[in-house]
């Protein structure tokens, strides 16, 4: 099938991604997604440029201060600039994300193919093992994952990013399960091609979109998981800020400083949003039944 | 289907062992010594010494993993360090908490979820659909634990309508516990609902184009007929599937809301139990929550290939 | 007609019930979940809360932490200081229709200096053996003089429990303790509730004027406080000091509060690992210049609104064992970088801050290093779970570790164990001969007087080279409903319902 389409791209003398974008771009929430993401990442990257204070300096003298002009999102419990903070956190929530959806991409599709791949008894171990793993809840894991690791960003990130493997593990293997039967694969082991070739040269295109479309959704995923780590402790280390370390320290001034809450915890929702809306639109625009 | 049953019961062996496995192997890696964690400001070598041998702390990780499964395979989940309980007891009192707090959930989220989901799916590609579409999106980004502290601050600590936290068994005082329950039950719902509500849209729009509906249609029966009785009976067997296999988020969820909220349920325990290094009841509720998971799945699957004539062959 | 008649004696049942419930309660608000409640095997502060109304102990303290009898009358000490001799109140039952007896505190000791697990042991290992010498008379043979033995007892190792219980309930006795207190154990569902009674046959019961106590963990504080405030609790204990004012402003709340018989501080390791000698453990005067480029009142201020005590020894200001000749030091950056210059140091010195995984803790952590970053110190905040913080600090992985000592009635509780070469909680390894030999010396004088002119000397050595650098000492903050009438806060912070009433 995905042949088939390859071929009418051609003759559109149109390329597979030129395609996803194009019907991408014609997606008007997946274009806001897209850009409040771009957005993010260019605030995360010239954090120092755009950040009007230090986030980690204290000013004992404006402790627990509500918004004005001065510090828009208002001060922290050690009168640091908020918004200044939440600038800042954007580093840690887009690089737990992304990172850790890469380590579960890097380890998850090797480990699907192998599974979809390499036989019968290797099929059933992994089956085993994504099972086993999916059974215990995501978020038990990460915890009991992180405090063995030690609190920090990095690891927090290692942990979220384990957790997440076993998704892109049975994906992988559907997938491959699913092409492998396709004419051009069977073609390419008749002419006698060995298996990881195939495995890389055919089959892995092919599952791409599927793939893409899973670690946009899995990166909204991961960026609530670290926030729910460092709430709990267990993520991004002081002074450094995180969103989620800073709904932690939050709680405790619920009463005498809810904009500490609000902001952050915003900011995590608008992240995660866009992530979820770029996810669906992808999924419309890879997906080969839609034109 | 009788061998198919077979086979997926005969899987969930293997599983839940390696589901043990990971557990147990987990705590051993865990830094910290249980001895220690437990007590507290009254370390004193010898009184350590004395408990890592209580509790089998000083022998090799593979016996106490032999001791472990004896016990479990007698019935017997072990006993917590920090409070000299029964694991099973510990468990037996936090069950049906979570469970309340769970069906709540779920009855929130369907309600939700599904008509939402029709709604959009029959005004689809209207300001409706849309608007329904952007709150499901909503649903989903919010992290759990934030709005757990928003509602807590709206309602309970600025409007005072509501109970901070705490929780009340609905034998003791229904109202009451319906009251503490309720806004930890839509924080965990909300998610949910969000996910059953997506679900809900491609399964009724999938049935929608279907030919039995075209042919209901070309019937002249009413709009509204046609919707509730063919298209959403249709649709109804995907969704129940998928939302079977969601659960496990629901469970994931409930880690953070019990937390918040200081309901004294399965997630608090499970989190506080990691906290305390309190190894028996970790290993105990863990094992019960998967398989409580893997269960649901195989229910799940039944149900499928139940509902599905094609597949029953 | 029928159906009128059931639904009147329904009625009449409720009313009957609502009659009955004139009962008064009183509902706790907890910090945390409290661990098992069996003397013996106990161990958490929070526990401590709820024994306080469950097991009265052979003595108690006053609000000047003087020691006074409870289920005790009187003790005598023999001149060699190795027997003491405790007279018991006569007609004490304990909640199980036992009488106390000098039976039931010797096997209640007993269980505590033999029973596998036990957390007394080490607090009662001066005692040699238990005599009953009749049957309102205990003796107890001491190895060696000891003088902090009767303020141990006014803690948990004093607690007496029923011996015909405690024998049939082995190590579950925690499950459904059964002791001498005001109140008796009636049920606990974990993390969410204990419920104790009034006990009618309590020795003191003419001044227990609450009927049920129903304590409830719940660890946010805000969350304790708003259900304080809503009128679902009645008390609640550690307060946040960053509340007092919303607390101080509402008419339908009272506070009670008290500074702690502990310290706040920071435990630099100078000789427990080769990781502490790289550091603070090169030259006593990076130790000093750390402490001068803190600021404790500005700490104090930031973090906890000014309410709580700057400190600079094991006890507070305000305990008659601090030493005023030592008062809380200024700050001073100038002076703090030219010891760091004089100690030899190129400046930014690194130091591994191990912090324990809380939010307040964390908070004072990067105050901190704000502080003695002015100074000269780079200081690398390492937030570790609790658990796994106490196992490095043991192991001597860390060069400074952020630690709390809840404290003792009787100071060798805060000195002995951290400052005697290898004691148990020495994590500073900190070691010096004449500190350990003075130590010792405290430990068999009697009068304060005497006991507070050793405890000087250590003092004075300790803020010179000691390895704790004490911060500052907590107000330990209980608020309650204003209908609670009486309630007397005592100075380790617990709650005793002595003399307290619950108005309508």
């Amino acid at each position: 099938m995905a042949v088939a389409h390859a071929h009418v791209a051609e003759l559109n003398h149109e390329s597979p991604t030129a395609r996803a974008w194009r019907r991408l771009l014609r997606r008007k929430s997946a274009v806001f997604g897209l850009a409040v993401i771009t957005l993010l990442v260019l605030i995360a990257v010239l954090a120092p440029l755009i950040a009007p204070f230090d986030p980690t300096q204290q000013s004992w003298t404006a402790i627990r201060k509500p918004p004005s002009l001065q510090h828009w999102f208002g001060t922290d419990e050690s009168g640091r600039d908020l918004f200044s903070r939440v600038i800042f956190g954007a580093r840690a929530s887009l690089l737990a994300g992304v990172v850790s959806i890469s380590i579960a991409l890097g380890l998850g599709v090797p480990i699907g193919l192998l599974a979809g791949y390499g036989g019968r008894w290797m099929d059933a171990v992994i089956g085993r093992i994504t099972d086993a793993m999916l059974a215990i809840p995501f978020l038990i894991l990460a915890i009991a994952l992180a405090a063995f690791l030690g609190p920090s960003l990095q690891n927090a990130m290692i942990a979220i990013g384990l957790t997440a493997t076993p998704i892109f593990v049975r994906l992988t293997r559907g997938q491959v399960m699913a092409v492998k039967v396709e004419d051009y694969v069977e073609a390419a082991r008749a002419v006698g091609n060995p298996a990881r070739r195939i495995a890389i040269k055919h089959i892995l295109p092919n599952i791409l979109p599927a793939l893409i479309v899973q670690a946009t959704i899995s990166i909204a995923t991961a960026i609530i998981a670290e926030a729910s780590l460092s709430f709990l402790g267990l993520g991004q280390q002081p002074p450094a800020p995180s969103w989620g370390s800073m709904l932690n320290t939050a709680q405790r001034f619920l009463t005498n400083a809810p904009w500490m809450a609000v902001w952050p915890g915003l900011a995590i929702f608008l992240a995660v949003l866009s992530f979820n809306i770029l996810g669906d639109g992808l999924r419309d625009a890879l997906d080969p039944k839609e034109r | 289907m009788l061998v198919f049953l077979a086979k997926r019961l005969l899987q969930l062996i293997p599983t839940l062992f390696i589901v043990s496995v990971i557990i147990f192997g987990l705590q051993q890696l865990l830094p910290g010594d249980p001895a220690l964690a437990m007590a507290g400001e009254e370390r004193d070598p010898q009184v350590l010494e004395q408990i890592r041998r209580q509790y089998r702390l000083d022998q090799p990780f593979y016996i106490q993993y032999l001791y472990w499964v004896g016990g479990v395979l007698s019935g017997n989940l072990g006993e917590s360090m920090r409070l000299k309980e029964p694991v099973l007891t510990l468990i037996a009192q936090k069950f049906p908490v979570t469970l309340q707090l769970a069906l709540m959930a779920i009855v929130i989220s369907l309600t939700i979820g599904i008509t939402a989901g029709i709604m959009s799916a029959v005004k689809r590609d209207t300001p409706i659909d849309y608007a329904v579409n952007l709150v499901a999106l909503w649903g989903i980004s919010t992290p759990n634990f934030w709005l757990g502290i928003m509602l807590i601050f709206l309602f309970a600590v600025h409007l005072g309508w509501l109970p901070a936290s705490g929780y009340v068994s609905p034998f003791q005082d229904f109202w009451l516990s319906m009251q503490t329950t309720i806004l930890p039950a839509f924080v965990l719902g909300n998610s949910f609902a969000a996910v059953l509500m997506r679900h809900t849209r491609s399964a009724m729009l999938q049935a929608m184009s279907s030919d039995y509906v075209r042919t209901a249609r070309a019937k002249g029966l009413a709009e509204r007929v046609v919707v509730l009785k063919h298209a959403m009976r249709n649709a109804l067997t995907p969704i129940v599937t998928l939302g079977a296999l969601e659960l496990g988020t629901l469970l994931s969820g409930a880690v953070l809301t019990e937390q918040v909220f200081s309901i004294p349920g399965f997630g608090k325990l499970i989190v506080d139990s990691v906290f305390n290094r309190d190894y028996a009841v970790v290993q105990g509720v863990t094992l019960i929550t998967a398989t409580t998971y893997i269960l649901l799945n195989l229910l799940a699957d039944i149900a499928y290939v139940l509902i599905n004539p094609r597949l029953r062959s | 007609m029928k159906r009128l008649a059931i639904a009147a004696a329904a009625a009449g049942l409720l009313i009957g019930c609502s009659s009955a419930f004139a009962q008064t309660t009183l509902r706790v608000g907890l910090a945390e979940d409290p661990d098992v409640l069996d003397p013996t095997l106990a161990r958490t502060y929070v526990g401590r809360i709820v024994f306080a109304s469950l097991c009265d102990k052979l003595f108690d303290i006053d609000e000047n932490v003087n020691i006074v009898p409870q289920l005790a009358l009187s003790h005598e000490t023999t001149e060699d200081g190795k027997t003491v001799t405790i007279k018991l109140r006569p007609g004490v039952k304990f909640h199980d229709g036992e009488a106390m007896d000098a039976a039931a505190v010797k096997a209640s000791l007993e269980r505590h200096m033999t029973m596998q697990g036990s957390f007394r042991k080490p607090e009662l290992a001066a005692v040699d053996k238990v005599e009953v010498a009749d049957p309102l008379t205990v003796r107890l043979l001491l190895k060696s003089p000891f003088s902090p033995l009767i303020a141990q007892l006014t803690d948990r190792a004093g607690m007496v429990m029923s011996a015909k219980a405690a024998a049939e309930a082995g190590d579950k006795f925690g499950l459904k303790p059964v002791c001498a207190g005001p109140f008796k154990f009636v049920e606990r569902v974990q993390q969410d509730r204990i419920v104790l009674e009034k006990f009618p046959d309590y020795w003191n019961a003419a001044n227990i004027h609450v009927d049920r106590i129903v304590f409830r963990p719940i660890v946010e504080s805000t969350v304790r406080l708003a259900n304080l405030k809503s009128g679902s609790l009645e008390m609640i204990e550690r307060a946040l000091a960053t509340d007092l004012p919303e607390i101080k402003a509402d008419a339908k709340l009272r506070l009670a509060t008290v500074p702690e018989l502990g310290y706040q501080g920071i435990t630099v390791n100078i000789g427990k690992s080769d990781v502490g000698k790289a550091a603070f453990g090169k030259d006593p005067r990076i130790i000093q210049a750390f402490n001068l480029s803190l600021d404790r009142e500005a700490i104090t201020k930031v973090a906890f609104n000014g309410e709580f005590l700057p400190g600079n020894q094991w006890v507070s200001p305000k305990n008659p064992y601090y030493q005023s000749k030592f008062p809380v030091p200024k700050r001073d950056i100038a002076k703090a970088k030219e010891l760091l210059k004089a100690a030899g140091v190129s400046t930014p010195l690194s130091i591994d801050l191990m912090v324990p995984n809380n939010p307040e803790t964390r908070q004072v952590a990067e105050i901190v290093q704000a502080m003695a970053g002015e100074a000269g110190f780079d200081i690398k905040i390492r937030v570790t779970e609790f658990a796994t913080s106490l196992k490095e600090a043991e192991e001597g992985r860390y060069q400074a570790y952020m630690l709390a000592w809840s404290g003792r009635v009787d100071p060798d509780g805060n000195a002995y164990i951290f400052h005697k070469t290898k004691a148990p909680q020495n994590y500073g390894g900190y070691s010096d001969p004449d500190v350990d030999r003075w130590l010792d010396e405290a430990r068999v004088k009697g009068p304060l007087a005497d006991r507070k002119a050793i405890y000087e000397k250590i003092t004075d050595k300790l803020l010179s080279e000691g390895s704790i650098v004490y911060l500052y000492h907590r107000l330990m903050i209980i608020a309650h409903t204003a209908k609670l009438d009486g309630y007397k806060q005592m100075p380790d912070g617990l709650i005793r319902l002595t003399g307290a009433k619950l108005k309508p």
